[in-house]
């Protein structure tokens, strides 16, 4: 078997190198993001429904997002990729110790939005915002569909980040343990994808929640 | 290496670790193929067993065996085994596990990994299912149709939704690692046209796991949302839309039978080709007729709709676009008979297998026209009708295909030839049998019978007991394969290379093949199925 | 119930079996195509059969384009049939008898214009388009009659309309075909088509106390609607009289017709479809008046709409 597995120590018997193999994690993660799309586009396409049926209650629910933690939470996202991405260019010319700081940026941003999204639904909370008994908005028909929407929109896409951010310190430990190089850190590389992937459902989210409808 | 191999038998990858470790453990793409062989064979019979006892109950007009909440809980038990732990996994996640590295040359799949944990999600998903059904049960019906299963239905829905999404999550990994797999490790020489017809379906099969299977999962988190907390999504009374789950729903489950004929349709390709001795008729029409079946199957999902209220003009946009998708599947019969002509036709078991696929997906594929006509749909939708009709297509086709692909393939996978004998005498039994079983119902959906009944109006009572003797002959014959197989594994003579003289790689490693599927990656320098013209075989033959 | 086999009973329903036969020649002809060629080939072509199998066919494309527009041309023609009948007896005739029907488990209930009620049973006069307006308490149903080759499903929370003509008098089964819980399969009735005497025979005999509209005009106190929608007060609502059937423009600028659907709609959710010039002032009445007491209230406006000849 030694002579199937020449190269280097990362490569699978199933590939013919480094390259190869590195190509096709990339590929593979790609056609993850379009499950992904999929999966989230069924949830939005839901919403779109909802919003049709239900226009007025929508635009009453949107109102009592916090736009303010919205916003900032945006920007901290996008900063985020901006960090990983960052750490990407510096692996591949070889600075392994700055991918590692730029790893731990993002996990930091990453967990800033985690704990800001946190108050976010405990003030939610306490404004009675959540569907069921004593609903706030219980009055307004379509409200409380908002809501639902708002929960498992936000909450898929915070399982999501979790996991991201689980991804990352994977890297930075196999970053540390030396296991990766300029050649070859296809793991990091697959991770900053889905990094992004999760910072562009985020692009959709913001607005359905936060501004469609504030406006007018 | 070499000089090893001269004293000792040579090391296959059933020989290559001796460990429970190394089993549960492996990454090696056979290995895993056979944990899923055992997994779903052991889901085959429970839901088998649910069926035995949903005919032997229909035997009186009033229900012969059980009440009608356990009678109720059965089907379901039944429709979400068969459906998300059988049928749509069975032919990828084993067969298609074990052959498509070596068709194409390869030695595992691009993610071998992430195919161990595939199997893990399909049995933690199984697992959590068969908790659901079988303490607590769930009485919805497989297609868990709202308010129904938000509201209304006792029993562990949850429980039962959550084993489905995960193990929908195995049938994602599953086809993406086929798609990367078929994409980027073809051994060279193997260009896109020269693929066994196999990976074509294979391939159109993964593009369905891959988009539909997350539309399903989302569909069932917002059903359990609804369940849990009683917010309105698909309830009218709490403000939701009954018909919003039943798009998603078929959205997914439409497709979703794609992904259990298509393979079958791949199995029986390779199997006809190698038994005629010939080259397949009208290669690039079968292989395009299964990216047309993937791709048009996205958008007839409707049809399941026709009386449930959805607007006239979606329900003829419905109809002609599921006349459309049933066309690539008439062209695949047609070139499979076109491939029989002047072949050189032999009767081991894999083609008896086949041939009945042929039939039966024909029976029930031109029931499906029936189906898609809009008036005769909704005279005969939701009766024994539709229950005929996609049995044919996914027991009388899927389950042919399945076997006629396990006894195919089943001196490469374990090194043993099965007993000629015992194949022929169980293919044949299970043709009979179905055909008794499930030819009946036609007639009562006809009749007017509805589905999903505990008891029934007494006239219908005849066909009911053709039907339940049918089915008693194909429990039988759906034992026979599990008898003699086993038996094979210890006694069966020891399989050649290529026990069946047919063309593809994986007939050009030893069998069992080795851990590295070859020694040398092999150079494709043909199309596929390229047998000698028949003159010529039949001098040496 | 004689019989096993039962002839379609409905003017739709033998236009439906035409079809039905027709897809069954068909079907039979291309069994008979496929299993014929397959069994032919087989036996000709066994291993060990010395025949020539010499000269194949070279051009198979030919082959193909040829089956493959065949197929094609075969199942446009099904689909233009098949959609021409759906299209043609989807859309009830004008002057049709409408009845009502409340779905829930495990029964159906339905309501006679003139007040009489049944359970699991459905009385109807022969040779008459009728047209039943349904709708569900619970889950989802299906109002399904084998003989008359209809079916269509009663969904909760809203009216779905199916319509027949029966063309033989006798007793049919009445299948729920929608799974709907533990008792579904005892979610059945009878169909009684009787002649149109018999049929006035039965009305008479089963008369009730007070007709539809009467208990309608009852509820229509009781739920306080005449408050707002009754003598001086109607500045701050619609007037009710001569609505039913008439043409309403909305806020949003459309114009809908007062018609069942959209009746039912207006009281459960007033906000939905307001009319043009009033103020969102009326709540909604989701989840407090039942179905049927829905089907009296419309029927009480129904009655305050001048008799007018169906189109």
């Amino acid at each position: 078997m030694a002579e199937i597995r020449a190269g280097h120590p990362a490569v699978g018997m199933q590939y013919e190198d480094l390259r190869h193999q590195s190509d096709t994690a990339l590929v593979g993660m790609w056609l993850f993001l379009a499950t992904e799309i999929l999966f989230f586009g069924a949830l939005l396409f839901a919403y779109m429904v909802y919003r049709l049926w239900y226009p007025a209650g929508f635009v009453a629910a949107v109102r009592h997002a916090n736009v303010l933690i919205g916003t900032i939470n945006t920007a901290i996202l996008l900063t985020s990729s901006f960090t990983l991405t960052a750490g990407l260019l510096l692996a591949r010319v070889g600075d392994m110790r700055r991918l590692v700081w730029a790893c731990l940026a993002t996990m930091a941003l990453g967990l800033a939005f985690i704990g800001l999204k946190a108050v976010e639904y405990v003030e939610d909370f306490h404004e009675h915002l959540v569907p069921g008994a004593g609903f706030a908005l219980a009055e307004t028909p379509g409200a409380q569909i908002f809501y639902l929407f708002y929960y498992s929109a936000t909450g898929i896409h915070l399982v999501h980040l979790a996991i991201g951010i689980g991804l990352v310190a994977y890297i930075v430990r196999r970053t540390r343990r030396g296991d990766f190089s300029a050649r070859y850190h296809t793991p990091a590389e697959v991770v900053g994808l889905y990094w992004s992937f999760v910072d562009i459902v985020w692009l959709f989210l913001y607005p359905l929640i936060y501004l469609v409808g504030r406006g007018g | 290496m070499s000089a090893e191999r001269l004293v000792a038998e040579p090391v296959n990858y059933l020989t290559d670790g001796w460990t429970i470790r190394s089993w549960l453990l492996t990454h090696d793409h056979k290995r895993i193929g056979l944990l899923y062989l055992a997994s779903i064979t052991g889901f085959f019979f429970l839901g088998g067993a649910a069926a035995a006892l949903i005919r032997f109950n229909l035997l009186t007009p009033e229900g012969a065996l059980v009440s009608a909440e356990t009678y109720n809980r059965l089907f379901t038990m039944h429709g979400i085994i068969m459906v998300w732990f059988f049928l749509v996994p069975a032919v990828p996640v084993t067969l298609g596990n074990f052959i498509v590295p070596l068709m194409i040359g390869a030695r595992d799949l691009a993610f071998p990994r992430l195919n161990l944990f595939s199997w893990y999600l399909f049995m933690i998903g199984g697992l959590v299912a068969l908790y659901a059904l079988f303490f607590g049960g769930v009485d919805t019906g497989w297609t868990l149709y709202t308010p129904l299963s938000t509201s209304y239905a006792k029993g562990h829905v949850v429980a039962a939704v959550v084993g489905i999404f995960i193990s929908g999550f195995s049938s994602i990994a599953t086809g993406l690692n086929f798609m990367i797999t078929i994409h980027r490790l073809r051994a060279p020489g193997m260009t896109w046209f020269r693929m066994p017809l196999f990976l074509w379906s294979l391939y159109a099969t993964s593009v369905i796991m891959v988009l539909a299977t997350p539309v399903l999962a989302m569909t069932l988190i917002l059903l359990s949302l609804e369940r849990l907390f009683g917010i309105g999504i698909f309830d009218p009374a709490l403000g939701g839309d009954p018909l919003l789950f039943q798009h998603l729903f078929w959205f997914y489950s439409h497709p979703a039978v794609y992904i259990m004929i298509l393979p079958g349709m791949g199995v029986v390709s390779e199997i006809v080709t190698t038994f005629a001795r010939k080259k397949v008729f009208g290669y690039k029409f079968i292989a395009w007729a299964s990216i047309a079946i993937a791709v048009i199957g996205f958008f007839v999902w409707g049809h399941h709709m026709f009386v449930a209220g959805q607007s006239l003009y979606a329900s003829l946009v419905f109809s002609i676009l599921s006349y459309l998708v049933a066309v690539p599947s008439a062209i695949k019969v047609f070139n499979w008979l076109g491939t029989l002509h002047k072949g050189t036709i032999r009767f081991d078991a894999p083609m008896l297998y086949a041939l009945g696929f042929i039939g039966l997906f024909t029976i029930g594929g031109l029931t499906g026209l029936f189906l898609a006509s809009l008036v005769v749909d909704v005279h005969v939708t939701q009766t024994y009708f539709i229950v005929a009709h996609f049995h044919y297509i996914m027991v009388g086709g899927m389950v042919s295909a399945f076997f006629g692909g396990l006894h195919y393939w089943w001196p490469k996978i374990t090194g043993r030839i099965y007993p000629e004998m015992w194949g022929r005498v169980a293919a044949i039994l299970i043709f009979f049998g179905f055909n008794l079983t499930f030819f009946p119902q036609f007639i009562l959906g006809y009749l007017g019978m509805p589905r999903r009944y505990h008891s029934y109006a007494p006239e219908f009572q005849i066909l009911n007991i053709l039907s339940t003797a049918g089915s008693t002959i194909l429990a039988a014959a759906y034992l026979l394969p599990l008898g003699y197989l086993t038996w094979s594994l210890v006694w069966g003579e020891r399989a050649p290379a290529n026990p069946w003289r047919a063309t593809g790689l994986e007939w050009r490693t030893p069998s069992p093949p080795p851990t590295e599927n070859f020694a040398e990656i092999p150079t494709v320098t043909e199309e596929a199925y390229n047998y000698p013209p028949p003159e010529v075989a039949q001098q040496h033959g | 119930m004689s019989g096993w086999f039962v002839p379609a009973a409905s003017s739709s329903g033998i236009e439906v079996d035409h079809l039905f036969w027709a897809l069954l020649a068909i079907s039979t002809a291309v069994m008979a195509l496929v299993f014929g060629l397959m069994a032919l080939y087989v036996v000709r072509y066994r291993a060990g059969s010395p025949i020539d199998r010499g000269s194949l066919a070279e051009k198979s494309w030919v082959f193909e384009i040829a089956w493959t527009s065949a197929t094609l041309l075969v199942f446009l023609g099904l689909f233009v049939w098949g959609a021409d009948l759906y299209v043609r007896l989807y859309q009830p005739p004008g002057g049709a008898l409408k009845l009502n029907v409340v779905g829930k488990q495990w029964m159906w209930k339905i309501e006679h214009p003139a007040g009489q009620r049944e359970i699991n049973a459905l009385h109807i006069p022969v040779d008459t388009p009728i047209e039943l307006i349904m709708t569900s308490e619970d889950v989802i149903h299906d109002f399904a009659i084998p003989a008359f080759r209809v079916k269509h499903d009663v969904l909760p929370g809203r009216y779905e309309t199916l319509w027949f003509q029966a063309t033989r008098t006798g007793d049919f089964h009445l299948f729920c075909t929608q799974f709907c819980g533990t008792d579904h399969a005892a979610m059945i009735g009878e169909v009684d088509v009787m002649t149109q005497p018999d049929y006035q025979h039965w009305l008479d005999a089963e008369a009730p106390a007070e007709t539809l509209a009467a208990a309608g005009a009852e509820l229509f106190r009781r739920y306080g609607c005449s408050g707002c929608h009754e003598g001086g007060s109607t500045a701050k609502a619609p007037v009710l009289d001569g609505l039913y059937g008439s043409p309403v423009p909305l806020e949003d600028g459309r114009m809908v017709t007062a018609d069942d659907r959209y009746l039912r709609d207006a009281i459960i959710q007033p906000d939905g479809e307001r009319v043009a010039g009033f103020a969102p002032l009326m709540p909604s009445y989701a989840g407090q008046i039942g179905e049927e007491d829905l089907f009296e209230l419309i029927a009480y406006l129904k009655s305050r709409a001048p008799a007018k000849e169906q189109p």
